[in-house]
């Protein structure tokens, strides 16, 4: 027994349905997904870091002042040194020169920064040569030091033992960590939708197998396994197939979590009232699970691969740091981080830590990103 | 409850299967097989082997045997304790590792009760004091340890210990106990540069656990038998302490099973940085030189010990839950 | 017809004055509570009538002082024993009282709606019964649990000392419910709030549960305050009726007068809406139009004027009635005022 009814018509109640409700009751899942993240502040500030990092990731070469592979002895372990600008005589901006200096104990001659000499630095300055989103050849950098000598260029992080700039080489990273994140993570989302599909839309038997596979998965140390995994992997083989290889080590275990968030979402949705009407009235599996489930749990699958993300990105950091990883040539914030493993080493030269920063903030960005997402992603809850 | 049981074992079993089969394959990835090695190292101090004689070798290791009969050959051994030769050391593998996989196991444990011992006062103040100072600094330090890996967090302690303070940190002994048999001395320098490394690798799962707790507790304390509670006239204390936090400690004993492996995993790795006597540094000079019979054991037996850690702790959380317990018996 | 005093105010052994409970929001606060006077008699069963959302729950938690986040009480008074020399103002007292404590439980009791989620899953309900009978006694461990026991075959379960160990989760939801009540009843009160404990209940087990209630309040005099959403249960149970729409008392009377000529057409509809046998064959069962408005968005003047069939044009959308004084029966709706000035006049 019911003391209340329902409205003969909505236009009958002076306090119902304003316009905006209206607006609410027909935006789709993912819109009501947007509106509920849009007020997590921290959220969308870390989606702007996020999109910063890719940015900086497609336009790396650009945005580098000089070749991340140049090697010059002289400059080995040059600390970081400022861009300063000056106003007189217009605006300008310098970096100090170099100056070798003999060693009068082991006479060797070290080259320190020199601040009476000003190298002018310019914008859309040329430099080595690269292309531009992989296919436009050029050589203008943002930056760069207008008739540069051998030795000379802007060290804003300082340079490693080689003498290659840190800067650049952290720039150029970028480009290779978040992508390789993303690689993982797409490999992994192919595995966890189709084994957590399978899972939670047939049930039974295949379920219990995939179940207890993701069990023995997850109880399994990962750190060694990886570390024998990887280094299994043919010292003859190219950057590029141990770029694939670590994508696919990292994801053979990624993937049971997003099988899991996936595995949920259609145990939920198999009981729901609208999936079992596409039922009734005779729709295909593939149209049910397409049409009718998948776009009502995209954006928990969104948020659980933004949570994905940075443990991806950690996983080849940490590899590659220990050297079973991405071998040089290629660059990586684990390889650069690789060169920062000896304290005497570091004592001397601190700024080797700085490729750890980029690591941090990518990290809590796509926690925070993933965190919003998931809180969001019930819009109705 | 003996349904659980069985299942929860046969879980342990078949995953420890699982691991011996990925560490045989791990074994068997490099190209050329044990004896290729073993030739190409009497080859190295001058005298030769025979095809002939290298041929019984393969016959008598099984190794001219299919790769199924292989491993059993392989597991049996390895179930009597006889791990094989390492081709590094040139000793036996038992022997290279010694003392490192207890040590190693010590490491992980200590962190593990490290974790517990801070989480779980930081959590249920977190979440009974939600938005408070307090809160807000815990939340902080959370974040800041999801986001610091371990390893790197290790490296910047290292740098801060020698620039700042002039001393070495790590280790897991001083340098007149590293070599020195057990004794009371050696335990308690043990037990005096535990913390350090422990705190490391507490440091994330500590983090992890403090957000873990803070929301399940926020969960439970909305429930309807926390207001029964108090409306009994229990003190807040005692009601928030009975009810909702004793309801809030299974998710929290559980995560135990997949905090450990992690923990294992990161052992390794801060083992590296801080020079840690563990089966880390171990592990990855095998894997440098491809020795991989010693390889495959070190990760063969972490699994393993992993998996019983994790077993432990499952049955402990059996034992304090009565619904599991009960199970099939309302 | 003129104002009746309900009752003495010295009889009543709980009076609540003018409460006003409000939940601050982020963007708006809800009025939960206004002006809301009701009083618990020994022996008397006050029935609570409303739809969900009206304040009966609220009304019982502010009364014990335990408002869930954020609640607050922002007006009026809860008064333990009025006029005597002990009297207590239970809003007066600071959170952490002892006297407050001993209130809960020792003083009020209270049966919650679903027995399932008001128990904890983790204790026996032993434990859990035994633990309010210590707190609010000076029994030894053993003497609590014969006492627990005894309250479990008070209530009605068999098998009393066997069951005593069992957890919630493995008995059925009519015997939860007994347990519930023996939980309420551990702490000796004289006065007992149930709030809607027959609504997670199926119809054969309410009827069960409904003369437990009784017998107990009778054998022990209980002040017992009924909530519920059923007239049928009301016209059972209950001595006097406070009828509650929005927060408000918009009809407080004796149960035979309510029954008899309901003043407010809140409560007239309310009536109207309940099934009988009586009714024509196939006629409509009357409904209540519109819906309760968002509790932000209350209407101004009457709070029932949207809904109500009998508005006074200019008046009910303006203004609001006066709230009915504590210790009178009455209606709060301009119709009845002006009744009562016609025929004083």
């Amino acid at each position: 027994m019911s003391v209340t009814a329902p409205p003969a018509s909505v236009a009958d109640l002076p306090l119902a349905s304003s316009e905006k409700e209206d607006r609410f009751a027909q935006a789709t899942q993912l819109q009501l997904t947007w509106w509920r993240f849009r007020r997590h502040r921290l959220a969308v500030a870390s989606l702007f870091a996020v999109a910063l990092f890719y940015l900086i990731a497609i336009f790396a070469n650009f945005l580098a002042f000089s070749d991340p592979q140049a090697t010059d002895a002289r400059r080995s372990y040059i600390p970081p040194q400022a861009i300063h600008f000056s106003l007189s005589g217009g605006p300008a901006m310098w970096v100090p020169g170099l100056k070798g200096v003999r060693d009068m104990r082991t006479f060797k001659l070290i080259y320190t920064p020199d601040p009476s000499r000003h190298l002018p630095v310019r914008l859309f300055a040329h430099g080595y040569p690269y292309q531009l989103l992989g296919f436009i050849p050029t050589d203008v950098h943002l930056l760069g030091v207008e008739g540069a000598g051998p030795g000379d260029g802007i060290f804003l992080l300082g340079t490693d033992q080689l003498g290659r700039d840190l800067y650049s080489r952290l720039v150029v990273a970028t480009r290779t960590s978040l992508s390789i994140g993303l690689a993982g993570v797409t490999l992994s989302l192919v595995l966890g939708v189709l084994l957590g599909g399978i899972s939670g839309f047939y049930g039974g038997v295949p379920d219990m197998l995939i179940q207890r596979l993701i069990e023995v998965i997850r109880s399994i140390p990962t750190i060694p396994l990886w570390m024998a995994l990887a280094a299994a992997l043919p010292n003859t083989w190219s950057t590029t197939q141990v770029y694939f290889a670590i994508t696919v080590i990292i994801s053979l275990v990624g993937w049971t979590d997003l099988a899991r968030v996936v595995r949920g979402r259609f145990l939920a949705l198999r009981e729901e009232d609208f999936v079992i009407a596409a039922e009734l009235a005779g729709a295909s599996h593939g149209r049910i699970i397409f049409r009718h489930m998948l776009p009502s749990f995209m954006s928990h699958v969104i948020a659980a691969v933004s949570l994905a993300l940075p443990t991806m990105i950690v996983s080849e950091t940490s590899l590659s740091f220990l050297g079973l990883g991405l071998r040089p040539p290629a660059i990586s914030w684990g390889i650069l981080l690789q060169d920062a493993q000896n304290v005497q080493v570091l004592a001397n030269a601190p700024w080797l830590l700085s490729a750890a920063v980029p690591v941090i903030l990518v990290i809590l960005a796509f926690n925070f990103l993933g965190d919003g997402l998931r809180d969001a992603a019930d819009p109705y809850g | 409850m003996l349904i659980y049981l069985t299942r929860r074992l046969m879980i342990a079993a078949v995953t420890c299967v699982a691991i011996s089969v990925v560490t045989f394959i791990i074994i068997r990835l490099p190209p050329g097989d044990f004896v290729d090695a073993y030739i190409s190292q009497l080859a190295s101090s001058g005298s030769s082997v025979t095809a002939d004689q290298a041929a019984a070798m393969r016959h008598d290791l099984g190794l001219d045997r299919p790769g199924v009969v292989q491993y059993f050959f392989w597991i049996a051994k390895v179930a009597q304790g006889e791990f094989g030769v390492s081709m590094l050391f040139k000793r036996p593998v038992a022997e290279v590792i010694g003392d490192r996989l207890w040590l190693t196991m010590a490491v992980s444990f200590a962190a593990l009760m490290l974790t517990w011992i801070l989480a779980l006062p930081i959590g249920i103040y977190s979440a009974v004091r939600q938005y408070s100072w307090g809160d807000y600094i815990a939340t902080t330090i959370g974040f800041i340890g999801l986001a610091v890996p371990n390893f790197l967090l290790a490296l910047i302690l290292m740098y801060f210990g020698f620039k700042y303070l002039g001393l070495s940190v790590g280790g897991l002994f001083s340098p007149e106990y590293a070599q020195a048999p057990w004794s009371w001395a050696r335990l308690g320098d043990f037990a005096w540069h535990l913390p350090l490394p422990a705190c490391v690798l507490a440091f994330a799962g500590t983090a992890q656990l403090i957000r873990i707790m803070r929301a399940n507790l926020l969960d439970e304390i909305r429930r309807p038998y926390v207001v029964t509670a108090r409306a009994k006239g229990l003190g807040e204390t005692r009601v928030i302490l009975k009810y909702p936090v004793r309801a809030a400690l299974n998710p929290f004993a559980s995560s135990v099973a997949y905090i450990f492996p992690s923990l294992v995993s990161g052992s390794i790795i801060v083992s590296l940085v801080l020079g840690l006597p563990t089966v880390g540094p171990l592990l990855l000079q095998a894997l440098l030189a491809q020795d991989m019979y010693l390889a495959g054991v070190i990760v063969l037996l972490l699994g393993v010990l992993t998996v019983f850690g994790t077993l432990i702790s499952d049955l402990v959380l059996m034992w304090v839950e009565p619904r599991l317990r009960l199970q099939g018996r309302a | 017809m003129r104002p009746i005093r309900m009752a003495d105010r010295g009889q009543a052994i709980l009076s609540v004055h003018d409460l006003a409970v409000q939940f601050p929001g982020d963007q708006y606060v809800v009025q939960a509570l206004e002006a809301v006077s009701i009083d618990l008699q020994a022996g008397r069963v006050l029935g609570v009538v409303g739809e969900s959302g009206c304040g009966k729950s609220v009304t019982a938690r502010a009364i014990l002082r335990i408002l869930d986040h954020p609640g607050r009480i922002v007006g009026g008074r809860v008064v333990l024993d009025p006029g005597k020399p002990d009297e207590i103002d239970v809003t007066a007292l600071a959170r952490n009282d002892p006297r407050l404590l001993d209130i809960r439980g020792g003083r009020i009791g209270l049966i919650f709606q679903e027995p399932m989620t008001a128990l904890s899953s983790h204790y026996t309900v032993g434990n859990q019964i035994i633990e309010s009978v210590r707190r609010h006694s000076k029994l030894s461990t053993s003497a609590a649990r014969d006492q627990a026991i005894k309250l479990l075959r008070d209530v009605g379960i068999p098998r009393a000392e066997l069951r005593i160990d069992a957890y919630p989760f493995q008995l059925s939801g009519g015997l939860r419910q007994r347990v519930g009540i023996a939980l309420a009843l551990a702490g000796d009160p004289d006065i007992l709030i149930a709030d809607e404990p027959t609504t997670a209940l199926d119809v054969t087990t309410q009827a069960q549960i409904l003369a437990l209630l009784r017998r107990l309040q009778r054998q022990r005099g209980l002040a017992l305050m009924l909530i519920t959403h059923d007239m049928g249960v009301i016209a059972e149970m209950a001595d006097d009726v406070a009828v509650m729409y929005l927060g408000r008392i918009v009809e407080y009377a004796p149960v035979m007068e309510l029954f008899a000529a309901p003043r407010h057409p809140y409560t007239r509809a309310l009536l109207r809406s309940v099934p009988t046998i009586l009714a024509a064959p196939r006629q409509r069962l009357a409904t209540i139009g519109g819906a309760v408005p968002h509790p932000a968005r209350r209407p101004t003047g009457c709070t029932f004027h949207p809904r109500c069939t009998e508005i006074i044009p200019g008046l009910c959308a303006n203004e609001q009635p006066a709230p009915i004084a504590p210790g009178h029966a009455g209606a709060s709706c301009f119709r009845v005022e002006r009744a009562l000035q016609e025929a004083a006049s």
